[in-house]
Parts: structure tokens; C-alpha cells; sequence
């Protein structure tokens, strides 16, 4: 719908499967992220180690089809699942500062690192692999570290294919979660000053209230837009003309990309990741020779 | 073991009806998806799966059918029946993404011409 955000419908599914969708895009779909820092010089006030997980955590804009994941126990890494970025700045003093400036924007240069100054380190033949390739954190300014004059981060930093069951850094959703379609029945004619406590109760856009021969009636207008506040049932004129209930396989499923890969290529990814798990198994049936 | 590696394992004195498959590397989101299509076969008992232990990632699962079917076919069934109905949710999902686009390419094709000043000299 929005950039970055989708919401869409799928109806007349169980939720065994539409949870298992929402499993495989939080913790199976794959991205890139940082794995492995090699700090060759870090004189800031934040630790090597602090540093190396702020550093995983963000996002990084490259199509992780484009790689394969890292075997285990390979420490060195090649083009092919590897991309290498380097983060090297260095905080100095501004001779041009006011005198009496208290401000350390204006008194130093480079005193705030951000995600913007992680530049991509080609391996191997990357640069003819991805000749228009613009490898680089999704968001510039995501603040890294503060530094004061003298002080640098000089780091070099390995990416590599993850899925977030391994760990949530590698997850390509902020979030993805379902909720099913809400059903509103008025089960009486509700009229006048009780059809104004009523679409006072729900969210704006559930109820309507139309002008029939000079009388105010409620009407559900948009049951979707509700939120299950239950706030009706506070009122005891209105809890016995009213029922809340949800329709069962009509789940309104809404993911939020982290920016990696648009939402609906996770949609499309996270189903085919189930169906490469049911091809998985049945070829393991047909290899296995039955007696 | 192995990634996606099964075995299969059968309790003594029972015939090839009641199975339990060892599943590795997967958890409810396989387990219990497959464990619903399985259900949905006429022919199955019963099905159920578990995690063996939080600290294991693989499954238990359990298939007894009714009769003297091998309980391997209803689990092969369950499996091509998820891989379709994945199939279908992909090809709707596709299907209804490109109409929305191309809906919103024309919503915004009339909003550009609304706005352009060659309408109003």
C-alpha cells in the first residue's frame, strides 16, 4: 500500500498456513547482513563489541538472491557470498568554529558517524558481476557512534546471508502479522442518541449514521477499520444489540519491509520457501528406495 | 544430521500404517501446516507432530491411517496437497499485485492529466 508497507487479503485459507507464512517472513526469508568486523582501529568511546552489533543491525540494500549463503567454518568469505564494506573516519577538530560555539557540530568535523559512511569494498570480480550495483545501507542516517577530536573507527566488515532464525538481524520484515476481518452485526434497529454512542464506540469509519425520515440510524459502514476495543460492551443500553465477531478465513495480512526487498517480493519469497520445503521432503521420499 | 534429512521411524509389531517421520530443521512452520493437509486426507487416523525439544530443531511426525494403507502415502499427498495450494496463494498473490498496480498506474495517469495546465488555457 504504502512504501515499504503492504496490507492485502487472503481469504479462505486456514491459519496453519497463513501462520506459516508469517513464520517464514520473520525468521526464513534471507537478507544480508553484517557478520563478521575486523577492527583494525577503534579509539571511540563505543566498545569493539558494541560497535560490531550496532553494525550488524543495519540494514543493508542488496537483492540477497544475488548471493549464497557462507559454508560453515569458512572464515574467509569469496564474491559469491560476501559483500565487504568499510567504515574509516576520523573526528577533528573545525579551526573555523566560532570561539565561544558550544555547539559540536559546528566545533568538529566527522563527530557523528553514520550509516552513510559505510563504503562498499568490491572482492574478487564483484565489480564485473554487478556492474550497476549500488550496494549500500538502506537508510544514510542511522547514527553509529559519537566521536571527539583524534578519536577514529577504522573498520572493515564482512555481510553475509542470513535468515532470521539464525538471528533477528537477518530478518527482512519489521514486522509481518495477520488478523482476521471483523464482523459487526447490529441485531436491532439502533436510532438516535444510542446510534451516536455507538459510532462513538468504534473506531472513526466503522459506524455511519444515516438520515432515515428525520431519524438518526446506524449502519455498519466499514467493519475492517475496527479494532476490537470492545468498548460497546461498557454500555449497558447497547452490549445486547450488538455482535463482534470475526470472520474466520478472511485474514488481512500486513507486512513491513525493513527496506531490503519490497513487501511483496517477501510475500512471494516466503511462498516459495514453503513450497522448496515441500519439494525438499518429497525428494528425499523418491531417493529413499521403499521396501 | 543432515539439513531436510528424514528418517522414518516404526514402532515393533506394527505394520507400515503407523509411522512417525523424524523431520530436520523444520519446526511448526512446517509441521503444523503439513500436520493440516495430512488431517484433511479421509484415509488418515490420526497425525500429529512435535518438537522434540527446544534445544533440537526437528519434528516428530505422526501419521496412522485407517486399513492397511502405508502411512508414507497420505504424508506424500499431504506434501504435493501444500505444495498446491502454495502454488495457488502465489499465482493469486501475483495475480492481484499486478491488477493493483496497474490500477494505481492509471489512478495516477487521470490524476496527472487533471493537473496538467494544457486542460485550461
Amino acid at each position: 500500500e504504502e512504501e515499504g508497507t503492504l496490507e492485502f487479503d487472503m481469504v479462505g485459507i486456514d491459519a496453519a498456513i497463513a501462520n506459516a507464512f508469517r513464520r517464514i517472513l520473520l525468521a526464513e526469508v534471507p537478507t544480508m547482513a553484517v557478520e563478521k568486523v575486523f577492527v583494525y582501529n577503534n579509539t571511540s568511546i563505543v566498545q569493539d563489541e558494541i560497535l560490531a552489533h550496532r553494525l550488524g543491525l543495519i540494514p543493508i540494500r542488496a537483492d540477497p538472491r544475488l548471493f549464497e549463503y557462507r559454508n560453515q567454518g569458512d572464515e574467509e568469505g569469496t564474491e559469491i557470498d560476501t559483500l565487504q564494506f568499510q567504515l574509516k573516519i576520523k573526528c577533528s577538530r573545525n579551526p573555523r568554529a566560532a570561539k565561544e560555539s558550544s555547539d559540536p557540530n559546528e566545533l568538529y568535523f566527522n563527530h557523528k558517524v553514520y550509516s552513510k559512511h559505510m563504503t562498499w569494498v568490491p572482492l574478487g570480480n564483484q565489480t564485473d558481476l554487478f556492474p550497476d550495483a549500488d550496494f549500500r545501507p538502506v537508510h544514510d542516517d542511522i547514527l553509529v557512534a559519537l566521536l571527539r577530536p583524534g578519536q577514529e573507527i577504522d573498520v572493515l566488515m564482512h555481510c553475509v546471508k542470513g535468515v532470521g532464525k539464525d538471528h533477528a538481524k537477518f530478518s527482512p520484515v519489521a514486522t509481518a502479522s495477520y488478523r482476521l476481518l471483523p464482523d459487526i452485526t447490529l441485531l436491532q434497529p439502533i436510532e438516535d442518541e444510542a446510534a451516536e454512542v455507538l459510532q462513538k464506540c468504534f473506531s472513526p469509519g466503522v459506524i455511519e449514521i444515516q438520515n432515515i425520515k428525520g431519524k438518526k440510524v446506524a449502519k455498519v459502514a466499514n467493519a475492517r477499520l475496527d479494532t476490537f476495543s470492545r468498548e460497546v460492551f461498557r454500555h449497558e443500553g447497547l452490549k445486547n444489540l450488538v455482535r463482534l465477531a470475526r470472520v474466520r478465513n478472511h485474514y488481512i495480512f500486513s507486512v513491513e519491509s525493513t527496506g531490503i526487498l519490497p513487501p511483496d517480493v517477501l510475500v512471494s519469497e516466503a511462498i516459495k520457501i514453503l513450497m522448496g520445503k515441500c519439494q525438499r521432503f518429497l525428494n528425499e521420499l523418491d531417493s529413499v528406495p521403499m521396501d | 544430521a543432515e539439513p531436510g534429512e528424514r528418517s522414518e521411524v516404526q514402532a515393533d509389531g506394527t505394520d507400515g500404517s503407523c509411522v512417525t517421520f523424524v523431520l530436520h530443521d523444520e519446526d511448526h512452520t512446517l509441521g503444523n501446516s503439513l500436520r493440516y493437509m495430512v488431517m484433511k486426507n479421509p484415509d488418515v487416523e490420526f497425525c500429529g507432530y512435535c518438537i522434540t525439544h527446544p534445544s533440537e530443531s526437528k519434528i516428530n511426525f505422526r501419521i496412522q491411517t485407517r486399513g492397511a494403507l502405508p502411512a508414507v502415502e497420505p504424508f506424500r499427498k499431504g506434501l504435493n496437497d501444500l505444495m498446491g495450494v502454495c502454488q495457488h496463494v502465489l499465482n493469486t498473490f501475483e495475480k492481484s499485485m499486478k491488477e493493483y498496480r496497474a490500477q494505481r498506474e492509471e489512478e495516477m495517469q487521470v490524476a496527472f492529466e487533471d493537473g496538467s495546465p494544457h486542460g485550461c488555457v
